[in-house]
């Protein structure tokens, strides 16, 4: 009993050891990212009207996520994988949950404990590319068709309970985490074309079991233009603010389009258009310059993992964060339909900035443990 | 495979890694490239269109706010409307100091500590650019009163609206319930797009229930306004799509004569087609006038409905709780011979008193010295206590109260109204976690009157009797019949659940509809009368509940029916016509002294207004002998 609590404890203490000896970041990712936040803020000031409140709410969530990136990056990849199971099963539990919980009527996302709101289908953001990657890890790549098979159920269970939320849009979004990892693993080009042709032809039994409340949604999705109130009036505002902004922006808080507010949802999903407004094309290509940046510098510490799962995980965030950005920059532009994408990092929220934050937690101790064989 | 063949495979693995992670990236920044070229094109191609549009950016969405549907009853009477009102309406950003104006304002329109609260609630909810509403349903001389220093306040303007109207005031406020202030709960819930410019939602009864039908969808202009926000013209408007009407079950004559029938008195009634599970009446006494809510009820008004201590705004038919007493004596007896425990011929003896095999304490019946032999149909007619009794006893709790579950008690009847209770039927696991204490055989004894912790609604009660009446089946009770999209529009029959056969053998039904016949036709029968001068054969029940124990010896003595009214709980039930039964009806009166003399005339008024407002064509032949109390006198006679 003694040599077991004793063998316990020894275990405990070494692994203590081990997260808190590597203190190591990856100084050009966090400088990116330091860069982005700072921008993020500013812009949000602006957009909120010059709330400091908001402002500081928003800082205190990057606070709050730095420290989990601080912890994470200093967790061993091989510890990370190992808990990757658990942090799938936690999301799924949670989105179950959300299900259970929510109102009946609209849509159901949120988890309200206690003080905080919380978006379960951001955790899976994360935790989706993990699982897949863990599962690829130990069986020969390029995945066979029956891994195929398994990771499909795997993808499928979080993504149909994201849809029936509703919230096609992170559904789509966090399948594609999923399927960045397949396409990293090799998985050949025509295994990658009868894929999405299969998931093309399953819509139609999705569509058999939303309620109508949820398909109105849906088509609400592809045809933004039936819903004038919402979408059509929206995009045609954002393009206004773009438009106006010119080559270097009217200044900053000196947008018409959201301090007349024209604009809608201007601190979450549309604040693309007030940077693009305020600061003009200048701004928009700086920053999106920090994100192309940011995602490279994800390969890179891809390219030089060590193990497999570190490969496929640091990869496919990195190329899921880059969607992130390109879907919110389509639709804030009219090039995409109104999907609610937040900019990854600038937008006001807090589920989705902390969990990013702790990827690049993730990320940071694949980088930090490259050495590190496992 | 070795070492060396390992090594290289990983090496090709990390090439292939390499290869893909280039080609996604690539991809990626094409994309990227993509949306930069987006903006490019938006930003310097096209900055000088869009630049002026923002200049020129003079158009405001305005939302039009849905009419609410409208509710009738089954023969398409109007029982809640919208009406044309005025509301005074203020601008935030218009208004320099808030509560000065406000101050100033009060002396030409009166407001209520109650609006400047509200409107001081809903100032946060809005932005400063949008209307916020600050008083509804302005009079007439209020309207005229602020015309005339209207630029005294600028900022604040008289808005047309639609209110709800209930034209039945008082009559439906259970049933239909009311419109409110959308409160700060509900803004949490519902969808802002649809509910943009609404200011009202459902929230109680068939308003609430739905709420998603009624709504309709929003409208929206879009308008161009000048500099000072001030609408110009109307550039283009989509209208809004109304709410469905809906078409209730209920017969607003059969209610409007219920609620007579009880001449003021505390309780409630429930009539249900048997053949369908329409709700026919829905009445609660006292009841509410339903429009003093729409609007915003005044404290003064709220204060004395919570204070009134027969509690108007209890709704008594789904949320009262009473002990059926004899009323359950029929499901009963049912039971016996449905779990093939007695034969409809078997027959026990009375004689005052019974007693559980083995034990001294006795149960009463209720005539001193009994009722001597009696079989199913004459204990049912004359509410012999020791047939069920015994009867219940040899059930046993389990069984009796997994037959008694068949007919809906112990649970809601899933009735199309929110908020519903389920009353209580008493087990030893819910007296195990109610009360944390063992269950007795005496209590199981009880429950064979339907006394004890046993707790029905008098819709539960009206549910069961339908269930009784239809032979068996079991059709949820329901409210809405039909919706359409408007008066011109065809109804749509609403779909409604599935019946469910919960009686095997229909030759069992006949000795209980015998003893219910006997109960109003046999002159030992409880509402021995009551059938005189209607066509059709009744088939009825009483029931007298105690609402404290008898703890002292004035009970016996004391037979002052005034007396006995704070006592008891009285309720009839019956159904008619008794062969082929149409409507059935529990009454409930809260101070009754005896169901047979209180509770069943209000019963019988309620089946007056059926026949007359039923067509002959529509009700099943009369019984070939004129009178229908010789054609079933014979049935419970004894010799």
């Amino acid at each position: 009993m003694n040599a077991l609590v004793n063998g316990l404890r020894g275990r405990a203490l070494r692994m203590g050891r081990r997260i808190l000896s590597r203190p190591r970041i990856d100084l050009p990712l966090a400088i990116a990212l330091l860069l982005l936040a700072a921008i993020g803020l500013t812009v949000l000031y602006s957009a909120s009207d010059l709330d400091a409140g908001t402002v500081i709410g928003q800082a205190a969530r990057f606070l709050i996520g730095a420290v989990l990136l601080l912890v994470v990056s200093r967790i061993p990849p091989s510890l990370l994988r190992a808990w990757t199971p658990w942090f799938y099963a936690l999301g799924v539990l949670l989105l179950v949950v959300v299900q259970v919980l929510g109102e009946g009527q609209g849509a159901s996302r949120w988890l309200d404990i206690g003080v905080v709101r919380f978006q379960p289908s951001e955790l899976m953001k994360l935790a989706m590319p993990m699982m897949v990657a863990w599962y690829l890890h130990p069986r020969p790549l390029p995945p066979r068709w029956r891994d195929i098979l398994a990771l499909a159920f795997l993808l499928a269970v979080p993504v149909l309970l994201i849809v029936k939320q509703p919230d096609l849009g992170t559904a789509l979004l966090v399948a594609a985490s999923g399927v960045f990892v397949l396409f990293l693993a090799g998985l050949q080009w025509w295994k990658i074309g009868a894929m999405v042709a299969g998931l093309a032809a399953s819509a139609p039994v999705a569509w058999h079991f939303m309620h109508d409340y949820q398909r109105e949604r849906v088509l609400t999705f592809l045809h933004p233009e039936n819903d004038p109130l919402g979408s059509g009036w929206h995009i045609l505002q954002s393009m206004i603010a773009v438009g106006s902004g010119g080559l270097l922006g009217k200044g900053f808080n000196q947008g018409t389009q959201s301090k007349l507010e024209f604009l809608p949802e201007h601190t979450t999903d549309f604040i693309f258009a007030v940077l693009g407004e305020e600061f003009g094309l200048v701004g928009v290509l700086v920053l999106l310059t920090v994100y192309a940046v940011i995602v490279g510098r994800c390969l890179w510490i891809a390219a030089n993992a060590r193990d497999t799962w570190s490969r496929l995980v640091a990869g496919a965030f990195g190329l899921a964060f880059f969607v992130y950005v390109i879907v919110n920059g389509g639709m804030i532009t009219g090039l995409l339909p109104v999907v609610g994408v937040p900019l990854p990092l600038v937008s006001y929220g807090g589920t989705s900035a902390i969990t990013l934050l702790i990827g690049f937690g993730v990320v940071m101790s694949i980088h930090a443990h490259r050495k590190w064989t496992p | 495979m070795n070492q060396h063949e390992e090594l290289r495979d990983k090496g090709a693995q990390l090439a292939r890694f390499g290869r893909r992670a280039l080609a996604g990236f690539v991809i990626m920044l094409a994309l990227l490239l993509v949306v930069a070229g987006r903006f490019v094109y938006l930003q310097v191609f096209e900055h000088a269109e869009y630049s002026t549009r923002a200049k020129a950016n003079r158009v405001r969405l305005r939302h039009l706010p849905p009419p609410r549907g409208l509710i009738y009853d089954r023969d398409g009477r109007l029982l809640a409307d919208n009406v044309p009102a005025f509301r005074l309406d203020v601008l935030p950003d218009k208004v320099e100091h808030m509560d000065r104006m406000l101050h100033r304002l009060s002396a030409i329109v009166p407001l209520t500590d109650d609006d400047i609260r509200r409107f001081k609630q809903s100032l946060k909810q809005h932005r400063s650019f949008e209307q916020v509403p600050l008083k509804f349903h302005l009079t007439e001389s209020e309207r005229d009163r602020f015309a005339i220093d209207q630029w005294q306040f600028p900022g604040v303007s008289v808005a047309p609206y639609l209110t709800r109207n209930y034209p039945y005031g008082a009559e439906f406020a259970h049933v239909i319930g009311y419109v409110g202030r959308i409160d700060e709960k509900e803004l949490q819930r519902i969808d802002p797009d649809r509910y943009a410019g609404t200011t009202h939602i459902g929230k109680t009864g068939i308003e609430k229930q739905y709420e998603n039908l009624l709504h309709g969808t929003p409208g929206y202009e879009l308008v161009e306004v000048n500099a000072n926000q001030r609408p110009l013209r109307v550039l283009q408007r989509v209208p809004a799509k109304p709410g469905k009407n809906l078409y209730l079950t209920i017969d607003e004559r059969l209610q409007r004569a219920a609620i007579e029938a009880f001449d003021g008195q505390t309780g409630a009634a429930v009539v249900i087609d048997p053949r369908n599970g329409d709700v026919l009446a829905m009445v609660t006494v006292p009841s509410f006038d339903a429009n003093l809510f729409v609007n915003g009820i005044s404290q003064a008004d709220y204060s004395a409905l919570l204070e009134n201590p027969e509690k108007p705004l209890l709704n008594r038919t789904m949320r009262g709780g009473y002990p059926p007493g004899s009323t359950v004596k029929p499901f009963i007896g049912l039971g016996g011979l449905e779990l093939g425990l007695r034969k409809a011929s078997d027959t026990v003896l009375s004689t005052g008193t019974y007693y559980i095999p083995g034990s001294s304490r006795g149960y009463r019946d209720d005539t001193r010295y009994g009722a001597g032999r009696v079989d199913l149909a004459q204990a049912i007619t004359q509410s012999v206590n020791t047939y069920f009794y015994s009867l219940a006893y040899q059930m046993g709790i389990g069984r009796f109260d997994q037959w008694m579950s068949k007919f809906g008690f112990g649970s809601p009847t899933g009735i199309d109204l929110p908020d519903e209770t389920g009353g209580v039927l008493p087990s030893p696991e819910w007296k195990r976690k109610t009360f944390n204490k063992p269950w007795y055989p005496g209590e199981t004894v009880i429950s064979g009157i339907g006394q004890g912790y046993w707790m029905v609604t008098p819709l539960q009660m009206a549910h069961a009797l339908a269930t009784l009446a239809d032979g068996g089946v079991a059709h949820t009770p329901h409210l809405l019949a039909a919706t359409s999209d408007g008066l011109k529009a065809p109804e749509v029959p609403y779909p409604q659940p599935p019946a469910v056969r919960i009686a095997d053998d229909p030759a069992d039904f006949a000795p209980v509809r015998q003893g219910m016949l006997g109960v109003v036709y046999d002159n030992k029968g409880t509402a021995f009368g009551l059938g005189k001068g209607f066509p059709y054969l009744i088939a009825g029940k009483t029931g007298t509940a105690e609402r404290y124990s008898r703890t002292s010896d004035a009970y016996n003595t004391n037979k002052n029916l005034a007396y006995l009214a704070t006592r008891h709980r009285a309720w009839f039930i019956c159904y008619a016509p008794a062969e082929h039964p149409q409507i059935a009806i529990a009454v409930a009166l809260e101070h009754g002294a005896w169901g047979g003399s209180a509770a069943a005339p209000i019963a019988r008024k309620i089946l007056d207004q059926w026949l007359a407002d039923t067509p002959p064509s529509e009700r099943p032949p009369l019984p070939v002998t004129a009178d229908a109390q010789a054609a079933a006198a014979p049935a419970g006679r004894t010799p």
